[in-house]
């Protein structure tokens, strides 16, 4: 069997050491994979898309449904649970999954990990924030009023560039943190958006390769549908979407950062050391999208008020 | 202002959120997404086809908390261009826009370079989306008035652009021109009218 570690701390920072993990252990005449989380102490909502994304890959490139070692961490395990992690992994991974399910009661997670394959979740997805989003908008991120519907728009963007682009399904959740390390122990809000689909190169290829000609790659597809808003329909009204994300996430001095198969662009304000365009880092199917919102200063939004 | 015997616009008022619920799925409380936008226009688009023309549609936004920009692209900007494509005879209010529709609405609105009469206030009508600053001042006037006499219509264009920027507003279906007396009509005296 295959043994694939899985970084002690998976987030939107350390998602590619797993990518590179999954390379280096490619081989066909080793069909059985194990993810070995055991040494998970943190995740975040990037962090477990990702888990979710490449053990979908696995099971798609072996045939066979890899297995997950969970965390020894029980905090870690608890957080799994109440991100309803265990009712998405049990469709990727193979075996008892002795996580704790969502509890029925109220729940102080933002967004729980929602798998994204028709319209009808898009909608699930802006209902359900539109009952949790205000308070943590608000009290938490210190945003005003009105931020839970441009927040809205934004989730409901994202989650359709799955449906219309990826050609396959995927995922979304999203959850406040506090960064004690950085930003001087400030909460920010983060969202994770992945698909195992065709990626951006793919969806663009037939209407722009020709034009990039030998310059036609991932991070050339990503500028493209990034910086341009082309999209791979002819409609003028398409490619908007990640246009006006890119534009809330900067009024809220928040990053966004999409990756997609060799490549990762991203809007990057002060506070993140992420490069704009990352080139040739390790392949990946489809297209993972992280935004990530920090408060808002209390007392400029007062005064902005 | 609106006289007797005025044009006859067949007046009618589309309240989008219960156009939602009848024809796309009663649980939608939200218009987001393409295919809802797409569901809600062809439920408009086919009201509309079964009325008398010129026409002028209401479509009401007051009960729609939340309009992403995919659904505004084909709620308001698609449903402008499918209609100006089937003859340019149907007129359009947008009614109850709210602070937090304006962008999404106003966006996509721009990149077709459209624009169109919107009530973004209690008695309040604004012209949104694409157009010069002597569209939007010649416009601001009739809205003003309401109403302009034919005899008039010249006088009042003659500092304002002249008679092709009026020509571009009654093309753009942003005022109505009486084909039977020439009198400047704005869209807001028959949304009211309709209301």
């Amino acid at each position: 069997m295959r043994v694939i570690t899985v970084p002690p701390s998976l987030d939107y920072r350390t998602f590619d050491q797993l990518v590179s993990a999954l390379a280096l252990r490619a081989s066909p005449a080793e069909p059985r994979v194990l993810f070995d989380a055991h040494r998970v102490r943190w995740v975040d909502p990037v962090g477990m898309i990702g888990l979710l994304a490449a053990g979908t890959v696995v099971a798609s490139e072996t045939g066979h449904a890899p297995t997950l070692h969970l965390p020894a961490d029980g905090n870690v395990v608890g957080y799994l649970g109440r991100m309803g992690f265990a009712e998405a992994a049990r469709l990727v991974f193979e075996g008892e999954l002795h996580l704790p399910g969502r509890s029925g009661g109220a729940s102080d997670v933002l967004l729980e990990i929602t798998t994204i394959s028709e319209n009808r979740d898009v909608h699930d997805v802006v209902d359900r924030v539109q009952e949790r989003a205000g308070t943590i908008l608000s009290r938490t991120l210190h945003y005003p009023p009105t931020a839970v519907v441009q927040f809205s728009v934004i989730l409901s963007e994202v989650c359709q560039n799955v449906l219309e682009h990826a050609g396959a399904p995927g995922w979304v959740c999203g959850q406040t943190y506090t960064w004690e390390k950085r930003l001087g122990g400030k909460q920010v809000l983060i969202i994770g958006v992945g698909d195992v689909g065709m990626g951006f190169r793919a969806s663009l290829a037939e209407e722009y390769a020709g034009h990039f000609l030998d310059r036609w790659g991932d991070a050339t597809a990503l500028e493209a549908a990034f910086l341009q808003g082309y999209t791979r329909f002819a409609d003028q009204g398409r490619g908007h979407g990640i246009q006006q994300i890119r534009k809330q996430v900067r009024k809220w001095d928040g990053m966004i950062a999409v990756r997609s198969g060799t490549a990762r662009i991203a809007d990057v304000p002060a506070w993140e050391d992420l490069p704009p365009l990352a080139d040739g880092i390790p392949d990946f199917p489809g297209a993972q999208i992280t935004i990530i919102l920090p408060a808002a200063d209390p007392d400029e939004e007062r005064a902005r008020r | 202002m609106k006289r007797d015997g005025g044009p006859q616009l067949d007046a009618f008022a589309v309240d989008v959120r219960a156009l939602l619920e009848r024809s796309v799925a009663s649980l939608y409380s939200h218009l987001v997404t393409r295919p809802t936008g797409r569901a809600v226009r062809m439920a408009i688009e086919t009201q509309l086809e079964e009325l008398k023309k010129p026409a002028i549609s209401l479509v009401d936004l007051s009960a729609v908390a939340i309009l992403d920009y995919s659904c505004a692209d084909e709620v308001v900007a698609k449903l402008l261009i499918r209609a100006e494509e089937k003859g340019g005879l149907t007129y359009f209010v947008l009614r109850g826009v709210r602070a937090h529709h304006r962008e999404p609405i106003e966006a996509v609105l721009e990149r077709h370079q459209l624009a169109v009469v919107a009530e973004t206030g209690p008695g309040r009508f604004e012209l949104l989306g694409a157009g010069s600053g002597a569209e939007r001042q010649l416009w601001g006037m009739v809205q003003d008035s309401g109403w302009v006499p034919s005899a008039e219509v010249d006088g009042l264009v003659d500092g304002l652009g002249g008679p092709q920027v009026l020509g571009t507003l009654v093309a753009r279906r942003l005022l109505f021109r009486d084909p039977r007396h020439g009198d400047l009509h704005a869209l807001s005296t028959f949304a009211v009218a309709g209301a």
